[in-house]
């Protein structure tokens, strides 16, 4: 038993030594046929050739060693053919020879012959071409054996090339017309492809792989029949839509073979017209599905949009024949039903499908971005569930595709604003997510320091980018950070007018930042001097404020003080919770002068100080005097009055345990004051004075208090709401339904706390109301 | 049947770059008759596409709402219904049920829709019902920590109210329903 490795060497030293052997036989027997085709003796002539063509009957040799003995045999059969014509001088009819041809004893031989008589026939025009070559090819089928075969049909394709009745040819009309020539070639095409197929399943499974290998050196023998048809001149997008597409396409799918579907797709597509492809699309594409699902249908399809991208950049007048036959529908419909009729695509396989289709699009239809929108959502579609794609070489495609509408537009607001975009940047790897929102960034950033001359255009671009920075999250803090203060330089260079849109969501950032370091419970301090910790990241969120706050965008700056102000208050930093909010004071104090911008400055400086447990009472005694006084100086009177009751809240906060009835007391009997002065100006001014529901809103805050400590008696409840019922129905008070439907509600709610039985309504009940 | 879509706190694009996906996918244009929101959209993008789900839209200010011409409050009548919109950061405590009740007395309204906590309430009480419904995009908040995107769908029929809360948790929407009737008063 011989090892493999020296068994293999023997095979090829053994075909060297079979063809010579053949080599040497065809040379012998040539001889013999020289001489008497010298001697013009045709009886020896067929004698010698037949003998000399037996040597092609051997099934020692492979296609390579095969080809080379046909090619030896095919220049002696030359002059073969040039004695048969001269035969016909010699007054010996093309049919008496090709009838005498006949007895040679085996088939191949024989048939060989047949051919080469028949080549002459043709030519002679003694029978009509279209019988000759009917009778060649179906002759033919006498021999099974597929390389044998093959070769034996690549012979007859190859003499009859130049006979076919096709249209303008000498042999047109009585020899037959283009139907005929094209129902010859399609036979034989047919034939040559069975045989071709059968040699896959020849042999001992082990040797599948050089089965596959010889195969594909024979093949061209079988894709030269589909070459001859497309240089007929008579096929035109007719006869080629209804005859010879549907026959080939026939043969290609019934063959479920792997390696003839792909190969013969691929030869359909380069070696006919494109007009021809794009009016046949449906047709086409209607096969690709039906093929094996082992064949690599992406890489043809591929194939085919690439043929057709090209064909449109021709010209424009393409470009409406594109329209007409809507070539993207049918090549998105396609794009799915092939994904759906092999359900084993690696998403490797379906992603570059649609990348294929993307830049076919962006090719033929560059305006539609609808188009461009619709072959993402299909991408989306069928990424749906799969979460961040992890093979690397599918994240690569989906770049791939991210990057292409890009690269065509130049304009990422564009391109963003395609629906699904987003959607499939989802479908990203966090960093290689990091990377495209990078990349997108960078561009507009790029592509925006030509001036932008229309302010809406301007907003909504940064808006966008302002969007984009949420896509750079990363769940390692230190990346995270790394991340912002990279981020935070890049929009530094954008100038000021885009900070006011780039920092506020890099502020969010680091306070979401901020939460998840809280989270980890870290210390104060990072463990070293490179990482990151709570202070690193206050720090920034400073640093960044103050170049917001210099723009200036002194209202914006005013509310993220104070959002890091309680966000260092949550981590008990008090100094830092200080320095915010001493910010934020000092942008009140010198630069909100605008009645309601100040109005609202106040709510926010109020409510945060509330919130805020951090501070010890020195701090948090400076920061209330301070509120306080800001609410008492709002010019208008009710502002004043609302302000400084909701300071009240700044002296009771239960959880903390500061509560201050006095100071709680003394803020309400503020509030009062200042509404009855507003009151007595209303009346000298105007002549009535004004409506009461500063009172009403002071009472229900007397009301809140009173359910909450002792510090206010049930007379003061009942004295205020006597002074309100009575001068609402004083002359000298403006009526105003909105305050009695208030009171009203004011009433109802007292009645309802007086039956409620419990702790509070005995505290209710001495109250009296109507 | 009237449904009434109550949605705020988006806070985009400064904390948010989008509603989640399976929230969009879930508001269809024409389905809702109204839509009521107290605010911190931000930008006008947002506002034009609330504008897109339903014709009538009603917003009230919230702090970092780019339209300064957003009212403090609104009030309007649904049905047998009188609702008021107002964002909260006007009402100190934040978030304190008792200061928001007092508000709802003083609109004078029987459902309070308001935000600012980012968190979802919905509260009845003597006066009335209180609702917050929640960041629609989970944006961030000083207030309130982990917060899961939500919004407010209502349904009223008659002098019945149904709040059907939708809320996205690990990536899954849940949705939990309250319902609320209204006792006829001696208006």
């Amino acid at each position: 038993m011989q090892a493999p490795e020296q068994e293999a060497v023997t095979s090829a030293e053994e075909q060297e030594k079979w063809l010579a052997d053949a080599m040497a036989l065809v040379q012998h027997h040539a001889f013999y046929m020289h001489r008497a085709l010298d001697a013009n003796n045709i009886r020896d002539v067929l004698k010698f050739s037949a003998q000399m063509l037996s040597e092609l009957r051997t099934s020692k040799l492979s296609p390579q060693k095969y080809y080379e003995l046909y090619m030896r045999t095919f220049d002696e059969l030359r002059q073969l053919e040039v004695f048969f014509r001269e035969e016909g001088k010699r007054g010996r009819t093309n049919a008496d020879i090709y009838e005498l041809v006949q007895h040679a004893g085996n088939i191949l031989p024989r048939l060989y012959l047949l051919c080469t008589v028949g080549s002459v026939y043709i030519k002679s025009k003694e029978a009509p071409a279209k019988d000759v070559l009917k009778d060649l090819v179906e002759m033919s089928r006498g021999v099974q054996h597929p390389i044998r075969g093959l070769f034996l049909r690549s012979y007859l394709s190859q003499i009859s090339r130049d006979k076919l009745p096709d249209v303008g040819s000498p042999y047109e009309g009585e020899g037959g017309n283009v139907m005929d020539a094209v129902e010859f070639v399609l036979q034989n095409f047919t034939e040559m492809n069975k045989l071709w197929v059968r040699m896959q399943h020849q042999g001992p499974v082990r040797d599948k792989e050089k089965r596959e290998k010889e195969r594909s050196e024979l093949r061209d023998l079988v894709g030269k029949n589909l070459h001859v048809l497309s240089q007929l001149e008579g096929v035109d997008l007719e006869m080629y839509r209804d005859v010879v597409l549907p026959r080939v396409l026939e043969q290609v799918v019934n063959c479920k073979d792997e390696l003839a579907q792909y190969y013969l797709m691929d030869c359909i597509i380069q070696v006919f017209p494109d007009d021809f492809h794009l009016q046949t699309l449906e047709t086409l594409l209607g096969a690709c599905p039906q093929l094996q699902p082992t064949v690599d249908i992406k890489t043809v399809m591929s194939q085919l949009m690439e043929r057709l991208s090209k064909y449109a950049a021709a010209s424009p007048d393409v470009l409406y024949e594109f329209q007409q036959v809507d070539a993207f529908s049918k090549f998105s419909q396609s794009v799915v039903e092939v994904i759906e009729a092999q359900p084993d695509m690696p998403l490797v396989g379906a992603v570059s499908l649609h990348v294929s289709l993307l830049t076919f699009v962006l090719r033929v239809y560059v305006d539609r971005l609808d188009y461009v929108d619709l072959v993402l959502g299909a991408c989306v579609k069928k990424l749906e569930g799969k979460g961040k794609v992890k093979d690397s070489k599918a994240t690569k495609q989906l770049v791939a595709l991210l990057s292409a509408p890009l690269e065509k537009y130049k304009d990422v607001v564009v391109v963003l604003k395609l629906s699904n975009y987003a959607r499939v940047m989802e479908h990203l790897d966090y960093e290689t997510n990091k990377v495209m929102a990078v990349v997108l960034i960078q561009s507009v950033l790029s592509n925006s320091t030509m001036i932008t001359v229309d302010e809406e255009d301007f907003q909504e671009e940064q808006n966008l980018v302002a969007r984009l920075v949420h896509m750079l999250v990363n769940d390692d803090p230190e990346q995270m950070f790394q991340i912002l203060t990279t981020a935070r330089k890049h929009f530094a260079q954008g100038g000021p007018r885009r900070l006011q849109y780039t920092l506020p969501p890099l502020v969010f950032e680091a306070l979401k930042l901020v939460r998840s370091l809280q989270a980890q419970d870290l210390p104060e301090e990072g463990e070293g001097s490179g990482s990151v910790s709570l202070k690193k990241v206050f720090q920034f969120l400073h640093q960044t404020v103050e170049a917001l706050a210099m723009i200036p965008a002194a209202e914006l700056s005013l509310r993220l003080y104070l959002q890091c102000a309680e966000a260092a208050g949550d981590c008990g930093l008090e100094p830092v919770a200080y320095e915010f909010f001493t910010q934020a004071f000092v942008l009140y104090e010198e630069e909100i002068s605008d009645s309601k911008a100040q109005v609202t400055a106040l709510q926010l400086i109020i409510g945060t100080l509330q919130r805020t447990r951090v501070f010890g009472v020195e701090n948090r005694d400076t920061l209330t005097h301070k509120a306080t006084g800001y609410s008492a100086k709002l010019l208008k009177k009710p502002d004043q009055c609302r302000a400084v009751y909701a300071c009240s809240h700044l002296f009771w906060v239960e959880d903390s345990g500061t509560t201050d009835g006095e100071r709680v007391l003394l803020c309400l009997k503020r509030a009062l004051r200042i509404a009855n002065a507003a009151q007595q100006m209303s009346s000298a001014t105007r002549g009535t004075s004004g409506p009461m529901t500063l009172f009403v809103e002071i009472l229900n805050k007397y009301l809140y208090y009173f359910e909450k400590g002792t510090m206010i008696q049930s007379t003061v409840i009942q004295g205020l709401l006597e002074l309100i019922v009575t001068d609402m129905q004083s002359e000298s008070t403006t009526h105003d339904p909105e305050v009695d439907a208030f009171l009203a509600s004011t009433v109802r709610y007292i009645q309802f706390q007086k039956q409620k039985g419990d702790s509070i309504a005995e505290r209710y009940a001495s109250i009296q109301v109507q | 049947m009237v449904l009434v879509l109550a949605l705020g706190d988006l806070h985009i694009p400064h904390r948010a770059a989008d509603l989640p996906a399976k929230f969009k996918s879930m508001l269809v244009p024409g389905k809702i008759q109204h839509i009521l929101s107290p605010g911190n959209l931000c930008i006008k993008e947002i506002h034009d596409y609330l504008k897109s789900l339903c014709g009538d839209v009603h917003i009230t200010r919230g702090e970092y709402d780019d339209d300064s011409r957003y009212p403090e409050t609104k009030q309007l009548t649904i049905g047998a219904f009188k609702l008021g919109i107002c964002h909260g950061h006007q009402v100190i405590p934040w978030g304190d049920l008792d200061s928001l009740a007092m508000l709802q007395r003083q609109l004078d309204v029987d459902i309070l829709i308001t935000g600012h906590t980012h968190q979802f309430k919905a509260y009845k009480h003597e006066g009335g019902v209180i609702i917050n419904p929640g960041s629609a995009t989970g944006a961030y908040s000083s207030i309130t920590y982990d917060v899961n995107p939500s919004f407010v769908l209502m349904d009223i029929d008659g002098l019945r109210v149904v709040v059907y809360v939708y809320e996205l948790v690990d990536g899954e929407v849940k949705v939990d329903k309250i319902d609320f009737k209204k006792t006829q008063g001696p208006q």
